[in-house]
């Protein structure tokens, strides 16, 4: 049982945390829910005893009774994995890539209680099993990069749980992750709350996860929990305005683009893309991996179009090959009828009828450019006009960025205002077609009701057409006239979005729409306002 | 680590001045020669002593700075200016033949003991400055040609770089648009670290007699020439052996301090 209790933290003088109360009781999955920058993962680490240098604590973290705040690093070290285990957003970069997944497994076990290592690694093996890594086809003889996200992730799990701790803390665990991944991970940390009786602080932005899971929910907003109450309680009377604004935001819809049918802008016509992997072995042929393999789509003026599928099933190639990055070796994408060629191949003018805004808002910019050669950048493509600053502070305004900020530079900006001036950018040199690939899935709730507000709006007044890639489906949903599911390389269902997501006949999208975490329908309270604002401006109140 | 920055300027900037102000003053001409004042031990009039021909070692030390800098100076530059290019390419063609073919060649280059290939170069064109500033600074190609792809290769899968891509621009035009800003920190630490490296080979090169030829003064030549007399006066020998250390630890230290400085990752330090 661990009880926190009026936790405060400041970093070199400046309040990260205030007077944060929890409870993790056994058996109970408690959901952390916040922004980004509220102040979550500061309390994972504050319970961790790993809070960063400069960092001055106050308040009480006990373990079943016992203080931990004042206990020294020594016996710290004892009780972080052995008593409170943790994983990690990234399964990537939390595995050691030169060590197998049974020596890691084990290593804690040889460390702290002095197992031999046939008995650590045969208790490794256990705890693989128990994460789904099961004997045959997971020896633990494997290293990291020999498994996918979703099973790097469960050995993450199965290191945090090797020694049985009390208290297991998953911060964001499956944000990387796409949909049906996500859903196998939380099912299997729920079943692991169950059966060995550990608390569980599941910390995510992500209402619709919490909801699936968690007993009950604290919300955090600017270092303060809000809010905590029992899941089903809480999604159904939100006694805080942060709250509401969050559940207005995650629910928010925005607003429909009436869209007629016009001449086709984009055709994709039976696209191949195929690239040859290492020999297996030498003198062996090189194997062939299809990427893409037939697709064809046609995107309408206008028409804003999904593409959706899990990662790996070839939507990242298939949009490199519209943007004529990278070729193809079969089919052919047309662009108002002429032939969209990779390189230098592709005329500049027909070039500046596309652009992209990308996932990322911290890698889509050169970190030592201003803004205003940021938001510029395209008209290379044009030629730059003479009154180019005006066009940028135009961009800039019509996506609601303040023109003046143009001589910043770009690490001043919210991740949320990066990603307008992602949009900017693409906006522009005014094309008809832009491509969002994954957009908005690294935004906070409400910052990605603003954009996909933007994005609506954006889309009426310039005729804009959208190719929209995504894995979560709930925004897919929102945005797009018409959806295509990828999977293997191949669409293996489209149609219109509506239709499509009430009635899915292929196994894969009736798996995707399984597996997308959503709020129960009956939790949900009955007066849904749109008072409540999502851009988040002043307590709304019912 | 900031004392490192400051103690390897002051250091390194130590002979910077030295050289500089040896265009305009030495406190004796390096030329002149006085027997009757040979091998005398600091002194008041002498600050560190005279050599064995009764020259002043501390005008000799000034003027010999300013050879040892401009050599590694103008060695880097080669290095720079040839490499740099060079990791550009291979970073913007990266997996092509193209990308090989500079690769191995700087293998090639790397195989090659640098020392040796500079004995080979001085030898067949004649020893002198000149020769010895091409011998190193072709040594100092492959080392540039490496930090740069190796800083280039994960900025190429970046978004801003495929933005730029998007927006129609040519590798060459990212190359010096986007890649070259953002690894201009890592040129800079490999650069101090080259620069002190070729001030060494310099002093090498003069040691065995390949490099700046006499009258002019060379740290390394002074060193050699000393050598029989250590005994006799040991400080003839020991101060250039102690300006060389100087300037190359004060490298080395700005070279760290700078990374230290410049390196995101390491300006937290946790």
């Amino acid at each position: 049982m661990i009880r926190i209790s009026d936790l405060s933290v400041s970093i070199h003088g400046r309040a990260v945390l205030h007077d944060v109360d929890l409870e993790l009781a056994p058996g109970q999955v408690t959901g952390l829910v916040g922004e980004s920058g509220s102040g979550k993962s500061m309390t994972a680490l504050a319970i961790m005893g790993l809070l960063p240098r400069g960092a001055a604590l106050s308040g009480q973290i006990e373990l079943d009774g016992h203080n931990l705040t004042d206990l020294p690093e020594v016996e710290y070290c004892a009780i972080r994995g052995q008593r409170i285990g943790m994983i990690f957003q990234e399964p990537m970069s939390a595995l050691n890539p030169l060590m197998t997944i049974g020596d890691q497994v084990a290593e804690a076990l040889i460390l702290r209680q002095d197992m031999p290592r046939e008995k650590a690694l045969e208790a490794a093996r256990d705890r693989l099993d128990r994460v789904g890594l099961a004997a045959p086809r997971f020896p633990l003889t494997l290293y990291p990069h020999e498994l996918s996200g979703g099973q790097r992730q469960r050995v993450a799990i199965a290191i945090a749980i090797a020694q049985r701790p009390d208290l297991l803390i998953a911060d964001e665990p499956t944000t990387a992750l796409d949909v049906t991944t996500q859903a196998r991970i939380l099912d299997l940390l729920v079943g692991l709350v169950r059966d060995e009786g550990m608390a569980l602080l599941l910390i995510t932005h992500d209402l619709a996860v919490v909801a699936g899971v968690a007993d009950q929910v604290a919300v955090m907003q600017e270092g303060r929990i809000v809010e905590a109450a029992p899941a089903r309680t809480l999604f159904q009377r939100q006694s805080h305005p942060y709250t509401r604004q969050l559940f207005a935001a995650s629910r928010h819809q925005p607003p429909q683009v009436d869209h007629q049918a016009t001449a086709p802008l984009l055709q994709v016509q039976d696209a191949v893309r195929e690239y040859t992997l290492p020999r297996p072995a030498p003198l062996q042929p090189h194997p062939v991996l299809r990427a893409v393999d037939g697709v064809s789509l046609t995107i309408a003026e206008g028409e804003s179009v999904g593409l959706i599928g899990e990662s790996g099933c070839g939507k990242s190639t298939l949009t490199r090959a519209v943007l004529g990055l990278e070729p193809l070796q079969q089919g052919r994408v047309l662009l108002d009828g002429a032939e969209v060629r990779a390189g230098r191949a592709m005329p500049a003018e027909m070039r500046a009828r596309m652009q992209v805004v990308f996932q990322d808002p911290f890698g889509s910019f050169d970190p030592r450019w201003r803004v205003e050669r940021l938001v510029a950048e395209p008209f290379h493509l044009t030629g730059r006009p003479r009154n180019w600053r005006e066009r940028v502070a135009e961009a800039l305004a019509e996506v609601g960025i303040d023109p003046h900020a143009m001589r910043r530079y770009i690490h001043e900006f919210s991740g949320g205002q990066r990603q307008r001036i992602a949009i900017a950018r693409a906006l522009i040199i005014r094309p008809r077609l832009i491509v969002l690939d994954e957009a908005v899935s690294a935004l906070d709730v409400r910052v990605r009701a603003q954009v996909l507000d933007l994005l609506a709006r954006l889309r009426k007044d310039h005729g804009l057409a959208y190719l929209f890639i995504s894995h979560d489906l709930s925004v897919v949903r929102q945005i797009t006239d018409r959806v295509l599911i990828m999977d293997k390389g191949k669409v293996v269902e489209s149609g219109l979005t509506s239709v499509v997501m009430a009635t899915p006949r292929h196994p894969t999208t009736r798996r995707l729409i399984e597996a997308t975490p959503q709020i129960p329908a009956d939790w949900l309270p009955d007066q849904i306002t749109d008072s409540s604002s999502p851009l988040g401006i002043g307590p709304a109140t019912s | 680590m900031r004392w490192s920055l400051i103690l390897g300027a002051t250091l390194a900037g130590l002979a910077l001045i030295a050289a500089a102000l040896s265009w305009v003053w030495t406190p004796y001409d390096v030329t002149q020669m006085a027997i009757a004042d040979k091998l005398k031990p600091p002194s008041a009039a002498h600050w560190l002593g005279t050599d064995h021909f009764g020259r002043d070692i501390l005008s000799m030390i000034m003027v010999g700075a300013r050879t040892s800098i401009a050599v590694a100076v103008v060695a880097v530059g080669i290095g720079m200016g040839i490499g740099v290019p060079l990791g550009l390419i291979a970073a913007a063609n990266r997996g092509s033949w193209l990308d090989e073919i500079i690769m191995r060649g700087n293998d090639l280059v790397f195989a090659f003991p640098s020392l040796v290939i500079a004995i080979l170069i001085t030898a067949a064109l004649g020893p002198s400055a000149v020769n010895a500033i091409i011998a190193i600074g072709i040594f100092n190609i492959p080392v540039f040609a490496r930090v740069t792809r190796a800083g280039a290769m994960p900025l190429w899968t970046l978004d801003y770089i495929r933005a730029a891509e998007v927006a129609g621009k040519r590798a060459t035009r990212i190359s010096v648009e986007h890649i070259l800003p953002n690894i201009a920190n890592l040129l800079i630490v490999q650069g101090t670290i080259q620069f002190s490296l070729g001030i060494l080979a310099e002093a090498g090169l003069s040691y065995v007699g390949l490099g700046a030829q006499p009258p002019t003064p060379s740290w390394g030549r002074m060193l050699a020439e000393a050598q029989t007399m250590v005994t006799l006066a040991p400080h003839v020998a020991i101060i250039p052996g102690l300006a060389i250390i100087i300037t190359v630890l004060g490298l080395n230290l700005l070279g760290d301090g700078l990374r230290d400085a410049l390196d995101p990752r390491l300006r937290e330090g946790r």
